[in-house]
């Protein structure tokens, strides 16, 4: 092995968003040693790009919101899959994680009584999301990036050295979480540190830690319409699987139901629900605002049945119902989708969004700044004159890193924790917009705090990274530069371009395991991502490992095609429509699956003797007949990678399914709902209870 | 609606390195930098170009084309001539790492140097109250996204680069004048004086508000009028500066 820079830090954090910095802050605050690494420049990280709000019940615009009618907003939102513990700390805390953002000199919108303003959104009963116009994840990630920088003012002073106790390396990629070394390196060994590369120079890197935080993001670079960045590559999932983390709710995408669809080079940049939350309505191109046609029986009571009642409800909100325009994303994606089909879309496949009938331009200006610039800039639209052009995008992804609610902890990997969009079962099948950047500081701030807890447990007896697992990350991760053996190999074939593999993955993806679902296509899915695997293997590059973002794409394809399948055989397996999830073939949610949660492991050998697929002891009753689809093991070839968790590198698959049952919901919670509506969710035994 | 454009896009690392002739696709609607992603599939799979969210938002894809500072992804292709070549160099104020990607670490070293915002001991989180229109000063330049065009395009140390040391640049001034405007800063109880280290530390005077830091900020943030010359006349009472003595003797006059 060649001489690999090592560090030593006591909690790292992978990721540089929200709740990465969210992290790093409570860590470093703990007296932790923290590292944060991260692939962009520090910042810049894809936080930036939420636009609408925090959702906190401060309860400043109205005063009857509180954490409980949150937490229920929540649970519906998510159709009573999330983890109802996650969905609780996270209303109970969010109020006091935006306050703090003030007292670190974030700048809200102001009610007119000089508290912070709170703004509608779709799924919340209250005004509840501070916001800063239309730039509020900038305005999140700025004040966490300052207040990093003022910790590090104070060790500046103490230490003499900013970097003393928190340093950003920024510009790196982490390529594998490492385990200790010896007999204890296989099931429950403990998280020893992280394998990465600077983007700038190409130098691979050890940092020793035996706290190691994922606040990675998403997943949406594996699809081709997306608001996700290049960033998005399912990093943190993938590094999760790869350590021996499972993953839950991978089934469940968000598909922002309003992303630009023209330009072609623009299309699935984000329109935030802040228009609708505003006053903007959708129409189709005859002019029907058509939500209306669209409202589900479970919501029917709470929206407005004509559009005068929800034109009403934006002056008089207690004695009106909210238009269907702010129903839950999946519902409002899910019309759209139909419109469009059903020959009533615009010119460019979207339909229309509309605030120029609806607002004065000036307070258009004022209200979505972000949103006016940016249809002016990229595509011409002035939408203070004529209405947007929108349709459905990918945006966010449910499922995750399967996490204690209260620690952050990742299952059966001591040492490894996750927070963010990278942590799965706290919005359920569905997030509401608002509870992302909420989500970003409850849960960072948790992860921070006790990955520092885990460190300091660990004291003087810290874990040490095997040194063939970390010759082994470096083989792995300089593969792509000698893609010609692979290529002469057994499994030979020509030396593939990884822009192409991608091009063709985020295809596959979108046509096959998108907004709507069939049997049948993700079946077909399944058979492509597996020849993109075998394809990937052979993925080469040109030039050397100075910024290059050739090799960068050649290293992300390995994470998005082990994501992507998650995604897709989880998706095959649940046969009914929740949330994020919408089968063709299996239209109507079925109660019977809210007590299941589908679990994605990385399929070895090992494991799939160990742990026959099927699952059936924990399946409900009358669902799941066909079995698990995951990871059949037969003629599996494990790579040569000794010491780590090796990929399986045949036909069917490297990700097994089981079936796990959903925590049951402590019985004062569930008493914050109605009976009436309860029936709708719960299974008759859960209701029985 | 396709055409093959010509560019020119320097290709280099620190050593040194020069303009390579490209000829490219474009489509409709397209800009600047889906071209760079064009040839990085197609052409020079090593190209190096930062960006991120390809939306204006996050301030990574900067660089100059045609030698202007610009944002790679606001940049439409439609604003040029199918005819003429485009010349795409990275930021010239900064030194270059490789091809269109450069050291900007300079900008990270000035944040460091401004003391942070100092929340006021007797408010506790929840209990801060501020009127709309005061915090919107500050908020303007909260818009910032830190794209560093207007520290790559200030003359003081575009060409000057022994100014580094002493000038905080544009984006670092307005970050003082953001704090100095914020209505519950308590930076005078904490014993700073935002005011005198923005002309003593960071180089305020330096400024001769030629105005080239707005011309080029992708938000639209007035940096120059809002934000460094009334920083400059809050500091005038502390330290003489010509040219506010002078900006104040033409608006007397006026009057």
């Amino acid at each position: 092995m060649t001489q690999v820079e090592r560090q030593a830090w006591d909690v790292v954090v992978v990721g540089a968003g929200g709740a990465g910095l969210r992290a790093a802050i409570a860590a470093r605050e703990q007296g932790m040693r923290t590292a944060v690494i991260c692939k962009s420049l520090f910042g810049k990280a894809h936080t930036v790009m939420a636009e609408g709000g925090i959702a906190a019940s401060m309860g400043n615009v109205n005063e009857g919101d509180n954490w409980q009618v949150h937490f229920r907003d929540t649970m519906r939102g998510g159709k009573f899959l999330n983890h109802w513990r996650m969905a609780e700390l996270h209303a109970r805390e969010a109020p006091d994680r935006v306050w703090e953002l003030e007292t670190w000199g974030a700048l809200f919108d102001r009610t007119a009584d000089g508290r912070i303003s709170q703004r509608n959104f779709g799924g919340h009963e209250y005004p509840r999301l501070a916001h800063v116009g239309d730039r509020t994840g900038l305005e999140l990630i700025r004040t966490l990036q300052q207040k990093i920088v003022s910790l590090q003012q104070e060790d500046e002073r103490e230490f003499g050295d900013h970097e003393a106790r928190l340093k950003v390396f920024q510009e790196c990629t982490v390529t594998r979480v490492l385990k200790e070394a010896g007999p204890a390196g296989g099931d429950g060994a403990r998280v020893a540190g992280v394998f990465g590369y600077e983007r700038e120079s190409g130098r691979f890197f050890v940092i020793e830690a035996p706290s190691v935080v994922l606040a990675t993001g998403g997943i949406g670079k594996s699809f081709k319409v997306t608001s996700n960045s290049w960033e998005y590559t399912g990093d943190g999932h993938a590094l999760a699987l790869l350590a021996g983390a499972p993953l839950i709710n991978m089934e469940f995408v968000q598909f922002h139901p309003t992303g630009m669809v023209w330009p072609p080079s623009v299309k699935g940049i984000l329109v935030t629900e802040s228009v609708r939350g505003d006053g903007g309505v959708l129409r189709n191109s005859e002019g029907k605002r058509f939500m209306f046609d669209y409202i589900p029986e479970v919501f029917k009571d709470k929206y407005a049945l004509t559009e005068e009642e929800g034109d009403r409800w934006y002056e008089d909100p207690d004695n009106n119902r909210r238009p269907p325009e702010l129903l839950p994303r999946d519902e409002v994606a899910r019309a759209i989708n139909a419109e469009v089909k059903a020959g009533r879309g615009s010119p460019h496949g979207g339909v229309f969004l509309d605030v120029s009938t609806r607002m004065p331009a000036e307070t258009i200006k004022r209200r979505l700044p972000s949103m006016h610039h940016q249809f002016k800039e990229l595509a011409d639209v002035d939408i203070t004159a004529e209405p947007m052009e929108v349709g459905p995008t990918c945006h966010y992804v449910m499922g995750g890193v399967e996490v204690d609610p209260d620690t952050a902890a990742a299952t059966g990997v001591p040492g490894l924790f996750a927070a963010g969009e990278v942590a799965g079962g706290m919005h359920g099948s569905n997030r509401l917009g608002g509870n992302s950047l909420s989500d970003l500081l409850v849960f960072g701030r948790r992860a921070g705090l006790y990955a520092a807890r885990h460190a300091a447990d660990v004291g003087a007896d810290r874990p040490v990274v095997a040194a063939a697992d970390a010759a082994a990350a470096e083989a792995e991760a300089l593969r792509p530069f000698s893609a010609e053996e692979a290529s002469a190999g057994p499994a030979g074939g020509p030396v593939e371009n990884p822009y192409t593999l991608h091009q063709e993955l985020q295809q596959a993806m979108n046509d096959l395991v998108g907004i709507i679902r069939r049997h049948e296509e993700m079946a077909e899915a399944l058979h492509r991502l597996a020849g993109l695997r075998a394809r990937a293997r052979r993925a080469g590059v040109e030039g050397h490992r100075q910024f290059n973002p050739g090799w960068h794409l050649a290293l992300d394809l390995r994470n998005m095609l082990l994501v992507s399948e998650c995604v897709a055989r989880a998706a095959l397996e649940r046969t009914e429509s929740r949330g994020g999830h919408t089968r063709d073939d299996h239209p109507a949610m079925d109660r019977a699956w809210r007590t299941v949660n589908l679990q994605c492991r990385l399929a070895t050998e090992e494991a799939q003797a160990a742990e026959p697929v099927g699952g059936a002891a924990n399946g409900p009753v009358g669902v799941g007949d066909t079995g698990l689809a995951g990871g059949a093991a037969s003629g599996a070839e494990p790579v040569a990678e000794p010491g780590l968790g090796g990929l399986v590198s045949d036909q069917s698959g490297q990700i097994a399914l089981a079936r796990k049952a959903t925590p049951p919901i402590r019985p004062d919670l569930l008493q914050l709902f109605e009976r009436d509506e309860l029936v709708k969710y719960l299974t008759d035994e859960e209701l029985s209870r | 609606m396709s055409y093959q454009a010509h560019f020119k896009v320097w290709r280099g690392d620190a050593e040194g390195g020069g303009l390579r002739d490209f000829t490219v696709e474009v489509n409709e609607g397209e800009v600047v930098l889906d071209i760079i992603h064009r040839l990085q599939a197609t052409q020079a799979p090593d190209l190096a170009v930062r960006w991120n969210c390809k939306a204006g938002k996050c301030g990574s894809c900067s660089a100059e084309i045609n030698g202007r500072p610009r944002l790679l992804c606001m940049t439409r292709m439609s604003v040029f001539e199918e005819s003429e070549t485009i010349t795409v160099t990275p930021m010239r104020a900064f030194p270059v790492m490789r091809d269109l990607v450069t050291d900007v670490s300079f900008n990270y070293a000035k944040a460091r140097e401004i003391p942070a915002f100092v929340p006021p001991a007797e408010l506790g989180p929840g209990e801060y109250r501020m009127a709309q229109q005061d915090v919107e000063r500050s908020q303007e330049f909260r818009k910032c996204i830190e794209c560093f065009l207007c520290q790559d395009t200030c003359h003081v140390v575009r060409d000057f680069e022994e100014n580094k040391a002493a000038f905080a640049g544009p984006r670092f001034l307005m970050r003082v004048a953001e704090l100095d405007m914020h209505p519950l800063d308590a930076a005078d109880e904490a014993g700073i004086d935002r005011k005198r280290t923005a002309q003593e530390e960071h180089g305020l005077g330096y400024c001769n508000i030629t105005k080239c830091c707005t011309e080029v900020c992708p938000e639209g943030i007035r940096i120059t009028d809002n934000a460094l010359i009334p920083l400059k006349e809050r500091a005038v009472d502390r330290k003489y500066d010509p040219l506010v003595w002078l900006g104040n003797k033409i608006r007397r006059r006026g009057q």
